[in-house]
């Protein structure tokens, strides 16, 4: 195991800085929190990550790693012996939690974010469609994954779990915007009591950010078209 | 001990990069599997099935297990299968193999071929930023004679189906030169060094139908 200290650069109110910080959690990790300014991106971030130059960053024994379910992943190997597992222990297991990590990036995220760049009521309420659709997709994932089990990836948070847990405060947020309900207990009940559980795990509550706090700086990163 | 070959399926696309490494990952840990070539236009039922949620190829089938995503699939191999690695160990080399297998897929693949093909910013811009973007893969092979080291491994697999086997006869076809060798010394001997390996020339296209293939897909993002 590398020993050295542990920095991560990112934002309160980032979802892919929460997903590394919940991993640091898990593995009681001790790390320097080094928050960007909003509207800048400072020399250590364009440093350590010049080909995206994003957060978050983690910086462990002067290393950069970039790409939150990547870190994610970092954490669990280099530090395998603390805390409990991340990824599942079968190879056919953490193939279908990375597919699913796949697709709430690439597919899930996409629609959800889309309600909030929405032109118009028509797009919106196509774009809220899509993002029911998608999050019955992850209500099955959910019932086969975990199998009974209070989480996808079992007794504990996992990798999955992170994936999507992380997105919990901004998709209250766009609810609030939609005036819809996203996360619908009648629709997908499973999720809707994961998303209560994962959201009180001792590795989560402190960095999942206040709804208010949160939709005040969706203000500023989606600005509402002057009328 | 021996495994049937009907235990291990893979649903691929004869000019997909994302097929071909996977094809390169099972040869090199010696699987034998049945090989099923899928029409990518008129999708059959079966990948349908297999892979209702992205609908598209490689899907391994594995003992009845179905897998689908080109990355998860290589490391599902490595991890099933133990001879001749194929991630390295270290925790921080597996992250940047990772990393950089990303980069390939999201960035080098789509920049490189459609903003070539669709020169919204001119030819000549479109150019630089596609090489711009391989000049980061350039620094990580200083020095090295794969990605992997001294054999390939996973960011060789990646990289190499997607860029100078598939990407650059795009280009190639369209009459540029996407990796030259006085601007990407490395990155031209590490094509060298996998042309020279019979599993990667075994699991490449046929370099003139690609060509053919990938001026047709050319067309269809013109088009769009």
């Amino acid at each position: 195991m590398v020993t050295g200290d542990v920095k991560l650069i990112g934002s309160w109110a980032s979802v892919f800085v929460m997903r590394a910080r919940i991993a640091l959690n898990l593995k009681s990790i001790s790390y320097e929190f080094l928050q960007e300014t909003f509207g800048s991106k400072s020399e250590l971030l364009l440093k350590s990550n010049p080909v995206h130059k994003k957060m978050p960053v983690l910086i462990h024994a002067d290393k950069p790693v970039c790409e939150s379910n990547i870190i994610v992943q970092y954490i669990d190997e280099a530090w395998s012996s603390y805390g409990t597992s991340i990824l599942p222990s079968l190879p056919y297991d953490r193939a279908i939690a990375r597919f699913w990590a796949a697709y709430i990036d690439d597919k899930w995220f996409i629609a959800l974010r889309s309600i909030l760049t929405a032109q118009g009521e028509e797009e919106k309420k196509e774009a809220i469609a899509e993002v029911e659709e998608r999050t019955e997709h992850l209500e099955k994932a959910f019932i086969e994954c975990s199998n009974g089990k209070p989480f996808f990836n079992g007794d504990h948070i996992g990798f999955l779990d992170i994936a999507l847990g992380s997105f919990l405060g901004w998709w209250r947020v766009v609810e609030l915007d939609a005036n819809h309900k996203l996360l619908d207990e009648t629709k997908t009940p499973s999720l809707f009591k994961w998303a209560e559980r994962f959201c009180n795990d001792p590795a989560v509550k402190p960095l999942m950010p206040d709804t208010a706090n949160l939709a005040e700086f969706a203000r500023k990163l989606f600005p509402k078209p002057q009328p | 001990m021996a495994k049937k070959e009907e235990d291990v399926k893979l649903l691929g696309f004869w000019a997909s990069p994302f097929s071909g490494r996977v094809k390169m990952a099972l040869k090199l840990k010696g699987v034998s599997y049945e090989y099923l070539e899928q029409d990518i236009v008129d999708k059959s039922a079966l990948l349908l099935e297999l892979n209702p949620v992205f609908k598209k190829v490689p899907v391994l089938v594995h003992e009845g297990k179905i897998l689908a995503e080109s990355h998860l699939i290589l490391e599902y191999i490595d991890q099933t299968w133990k001879n001749n690695p194929i991630l390295p160990q270290d925790p921080y080399e597996k992250a940047m193999a990772r990393f950089w297998a990303k980069f390939v897929d999201e960035q080098v693949g789509p920049v490189c071929f459609k903003s070539v093909a669709k020169p919204d910013k001119g030819i000549e811009v479109a150019i630089e930023e596609g090489q711009e973007l391989i000049t980061f893969l350039e620094k990580e092979l200083t020095g090295k004679d794969f990605f992997g080291g001294k054999t390939i491994g996973f960011l060789d697999l990646v990289a190499g189906s997607m860029i100078p086997f598939c990407i650059a006869r795009g280009w190639e076809g369209m009459g540029i030169n996407m990796i030259p060798e006085e601007k990407f010394p490395e990155l031209n001997r590490w094509i060298k060094n996998l042309s020279d390996i019979e599993i990667v020339r075994e699991c490449i296209p046929h370099r003139e139908k690609q060509i053919e293939h990938m001026m047709k897909v050319a067309e269809r993002i013109k088009l769009a």
